[in-house]
């Protein structure tokens, strides 16, 4: 076994108290002595087909870790499909994972359509639905979906983040949004207004969604600056917040500018948007930024660089995704080491259910990932950070989303 | 005679299936059959009136939205949901064949494309939000098997699917060899013709649309049923595209044709997945390309040239 | 009024992607009578022909040429490999091999150069949107002589208009086909330079552009390349406004409003604003 992975492996074991290793040998479906089956959907291809890469990074992963020596032993076989974000798609692949494929759980689908599709069928198969690659705030509802839980902070939760800062310092903005029309843009919008409470009426002037489809935001940009708003809020992915930065720029709106941090990345949104447009961006975020030199004698960063040139050397390593990707992985071996022998569907979501304190290397420092039988949010902090034309600042304390805890 | 023959053999395999197979096979053969249903109304309005459509998506997200609102907020019986959605999408086809009387060819292609690529906008559209839940779709619950019948929903949800197929099937043949049916290919084969013979062209062609619609969209309340949910993104051109292939790929204006096609749009994908999963799409191009040099009028060119042979061997 | 000046001046900058894949889409159709679905992706492909070979180190220019006459090429190969073979299979399955043509093509770009946006150069700077437009305008009065003046060019339209009677008077139509698609596949490289540093390269880019490019050819009509530029822009200018103007539905249904206008257009004209009607023979 390499030595520094199982550092860090011990490290993060180490205050927790793992299923006893002598206990009794259990397994469901997709688990045995040599091996655990793990099943996923990502969009390949299709319109979404950029977040394929969180997929590709996961797989990587689990054969570094079989590499290593596996989990207390066991092989992880990843077995990943295509649903190119249609969410019958999703249906049909998560069903041929469970039924045909007989995987132990399904980790990370992607989407929130696809997600709320198998929501139902894997709750009633009990099946677990790990660590879902949304944000949306319904995932962590123990009560009614005990076999399904998130992993990132939920957008929700962002937004609010970004309302209690423009109370606190821009009390008399006039709100300007740019939000994706779909589940994920509204989510943010809603997390924004609950946040300005009463005061989101008065405060935002102009709301301009725009499709996946449109090839440019150019006309809802300008519709922007003309509505008079000084303060900017940012909901898109990472072509359309790339194409929005440099527009503003270009037609010299200069609000203050919050972006989503879906399109943080340095290195493939803001270069390409032009780091001079970007300068003074706030955002807030959890996860390192490959990009940002502040890291560069990091060593959770050398570890993910080391890792990346071993076992995804055409995986681009300026993409948030491939950060991604290696952290939620690393969140489930936990998972899967903390079960112990006991492999069973219901002790993975009971061990889910049980990281205390565990932080990763691409974390932010300060934030630990906790979950408990009521608290399926595993990632719910986050720190305001401003772009300073080459690299993200963080400042201010680490805030804990208001939702869900 | 030897028809017949042939046809009960096949129901009496479509009837046996269940007891061999694995429920998550079942549901796939199911889709297929919904697919078949959706593809034979493109086929009915393509194949036997001439007229062209990249948008069928559109009538297939329309049935599936009515079953799942009927269901969801009106607490419809599911089987129920079908006709609502057959007749909702009647109107609605006819309706849009009204404006499409003027188009042909490309032109026609363009229009439809454009309902195909509208449509996930408008069912987003936040002043339906309240019936049609936005973003965030609808999701329905699965039915149980009625009556106390040892059958998982499964297997339930193949037999119903099976007998509203039958049904959709039958009809369809029985249109094609009526009076309306003969009217409908004359005007395909020949609008000018058709029309000195007194053929209302402009009647038939828009109620081509609207049987075409109804078929593709109780073709879409059905595929809601079985998936258990609906949500714009389930209903992007890419399905208009999917559907235009099985046409193609099972043959434009036989009836039969469209069961293959709703098996080459299930099973291909799946397939290319298979061979290659980084080049998939490639894969699935490259495969399509190759049928289409072996097969130029898709599996109905390939029946007939090969019961051709059989039967000159016969004689 | 500014910020309708604003809006009709970004409408006619998008309006230039649109008029650019839609000179591309009329190329085609003048040679083969078809719309080719897979237009935009192989325009898309080029592209990142081109994006590699600056990758390499390639000037800018040289790179431009290069790519094109590496697209005409792959053009020809195109018709050549692939559609000579099935010169008598029926309309629709040309349709579908289309289709798979697209799907061979983004594919392959997300496979080699994956799905991450890239910002792509232009040579002419802060003022790309203007340089476009001229590119487009160039474009167009070279497709206008060709077609008008040159006997190729008439050759290439008698061909697609009328294969049998183009072949009695001795033009030799199969060529004049390939030649087709390798213009077409030139005029989509050109157009896929363009639009890239606007919109960012990636597999995905010219999906909806196509589509807007398709509505542009057709409201302006198909069989005439300056109808189809005209229209490539009023399409871009139109989207904007009606995002703009029309109140409550239109930030969230722009895409529809100007789909529904396109339609009514051609209700009103089924052979676009400045398309010939096609006279049937009976």
């Amino acid at each position: 076994m390499d030595r520094r992975t199982w550092l860090i492996g011990t490290a993060a074991t180490m205050a927790l108290t793992a299923a006893p290793a002598f206990a009794a040998k259990k397994y469901d479906p997709g688990a045995s002595d040599t091996e655990i089956k793990v099943g996923n959907t990502n969009p390949y291809s299709g319109p979404a087909s950029a977040y394929g890469l969180i997929g590709k990074t996961i797989d990587a992963y689990f054969k570094k870790v079989n590499d290593d020596g596996g989990v207390n032993g066991r092989k992880i076989t990843f077995i990943s499909y295509d649903d190119a974000y249609s969410p019958p798609k999703t249906v049909e692949q998560v069903r041929k994972l469970v039924e045909s494929d007989e995987v132990l759980l399904i980790f990370q689908p992607l989407g929130t359509p696809s997600n709320t599709a198998i929501q139902k069928y894997l709750n009633g198969k009990k099946v677990p639905q790990l660590f879902v690659a949304t944000g949306a705030t319904k995932w962590g509802d123990p009560k009614h979906f005990p076999w399904t839980m998130g992993w990132q902070p939920n957008y929700q939760s962002e937004g609010r983040i970004y309302a209690k800062y423009i109370l606190e310092h821009l009390p008399n903005g006039k709100i300007g949004i740019l939000y994706q029309n779909d589940d994920y843009g509204k989510d943010y919008v809603k997390g924004l207004k609950d946040g300005l409470g009463d005061k989101a009426k008065s405060m935002i002037i102009s709301e301009q969604p725009y499709e996946v489809a449109d090839p440019t935001v150019d006309s809802q940009i300008i519709n922007l600056k003309a509505s008079g708003a000084d303060v900017f809020f940012n909901v898109t992915t990472p072509k359309f917040a790339a194409q929005a930065i440099r527009k503003a720029g270009e037609i010299g709106w200069k609000p203050a500018h919050f972006l989503n941090n879906v399109s943080q990345s340095v290195g493939s949104v803001l270069k390409p948007a032009g780091l001079e447009h970007a300068k003074g961006i706030f955002s807030s975020y959890y996860l390192k930024d490959a990009t940002d030199p502040q890291w560069k004698d990091d060593k959770g960063y050398k570890d993910w660089v080391a890792f990346m040139d071993k076992y995804f050397p055409d995986g681009d390593k300026t993409s948030s995704f491939t950060v991604y990707g290696y952290s939620v992985a690393q969140t489930l071996v936990q998972v899967l080491k903390q079960c112990g022998d006991e492999l069973t569907r219901a002790n993975v979501m009971k061990q889910a259910a049980n990281l205390k304190n565990l932080e990763l290397p691409m974390l932010l420092p300060g934030i630990k990932i906790n979950t408990g039988p009521n608290d399926f949010f595993p990632i719910e902090q986050m720190q305001m950070q401003r772009f300073n034309g080459e690299r993200w600042e963080p400042f201010g304390p680490v805030m804990e989303g208001a939702i869900g805890s | 005679m030897r028809r017949t023959a042939l046809l009960l053999a096949a129901l009496a395999v479509a009837l046996a299936l269940p007891l061999f197979l694995k429920n998550f096979t079942l549901f796939q053969l199911t889709l297929v059959m919904v697919y078949a249903v959706a593809i034979l109304g493109l086929n009915l309005l393509t194949g036997f009136n001439g007229q062209f459509s990249l948008g069928h998506s559109a009538f297939y997200a329309i049935g599936a939205y009515t079953a799942a609102i009927l269901m969801d907020k009106f607490d419809l019986p599911y089987p129920l949901t079908l006709p609502a959605a057959g007749a909702a999408c009647l109107v609605v086809g006819f309706l849009f064949g009204l404006p499409a009387l003027r188009l042909e060819g490309l032109y026609l292609a363009l229009a439809t494309f454009a309902l195909a690529v509208a449509t996930p906008q408008i069912l987003k559209f936040s002043a339906f939000e309240d019936l049609t839940g936005g973003v965030q779709g609808i999701t329905i619950l699965k039915p149980d098997a009625p009556f106390g019948l040892p059958l998982s929903q499964d297997q339930w949800l193949y037999y119903f699917t099976l007998a509203v197929s039958i049904v959709m099937f039958w009809a369809a043949s029985n249109l094609v060899s009526s009076r309306t049916g003969r009217a409908l290919m004359a005007i395909r084969d020949n609008p000018l013709a058709a029309r000195s013979m007194g053929v209302d062209t402009a009647l038939y062609k828009s109620l081509a649309f609207g049987v075409s619609a109804l078929y593709t969209g109780v073709a879409g309340a059905l595929g809601a049923i079985v998936i258990q949910f609906v949500a714009p993104d389930s209903f992007t051109f890419f399905l208009a595209v999917s559907f235009f292939v099985g046409l193609v790929v099972g043959g434009v204006g036989w009836i039969p044709g469209a069961l293959f096609g709703g098996l080459f749009i299930l099973f291909v994908p799946n397939w290319a997945e298979h061979i290659s999963k980084g080049l998939a799409w490639a894969v699935y191009g490259i495969i399509l390309i190759l049928l289409i040099y072996i097969m130029p009028s898709g599996a109905a060119g390939f029946v007939r040239a090969v019961t051709a042979k059989l039967q000159r061997r016969a004689s | 009024m500014e910020l309708f000046l604003n809006q009709l001046l970004a409408g006619l900058a998008t309006g230039g992607i649109y008029a650019a894949i839609a000179l591309a889409i009329v190329m085609i159709y003048q040679a083969i009578d078809h719309l080719n679905f897979a237009q935009g992706e192989m325009a898309m492909f080029s592209t990142f022909i081109a994006w590699q070979l600056l990758q390499w180190g390639v000037p800018y220019w040289a790179t431009f040429f290069l790519t094109i006459a590496v697209s005409f090429v792959g053009g020809i190969a195109i018709e050549r490999i692939v559609f000579k073979p099935l010169k008598n299979a029926p309309v629709l399955s040309h349709i579908v091999v289309f289709i798979a043509l697209f799907s061979v093509f983004n594919s392959l770009a997300g496979f080699i150069w994956d799905y991450s946006i890239k910002s792509f150069p232009s040579p002419f700077g802060g003022l790309h949107q203007v340089g476009m437009i001229a590119v487009t305008l160039l474009l167009l009065v070279g497709l206008y002589v060709f077609f008008q003046y040159t006997r190729i060019g008439l050759a290439m339209r008698a061909a697609a208009a009328n294969p049998e009677s183009a072949r009695l008077v001795g033009v030799r139509v199969g060529w004049m086909v390939a030649l087709g698609w390798g213009m077409a596949a030139a005029i989509g490289a050109v157009a896929g330079m363009m639009i890239a540093p606007v919109v960012f390269l990636e597999p995905n880019m010219m999906l909806s552009i196509l589509l807007y490019g398709f509505a542009g050819a057709v409201v302006g009509g198909l069989t005439s390349p300056g109808g189809a530029v005209v229209g490539g822009f009023s399409v871009g200018i139109l989207e904007n406004l009606a995002g703009t103007y029309v109140p409550y539905v239109g930030s969230e249904l722009k895409l529809t409003i100007a789909l529904v206008l396109i339609v009514a257009v051609l209700v009103v004209k089924p052979s676009g604003l400045f398309g010939r009607r096609a006279v049937v023979r009976v």
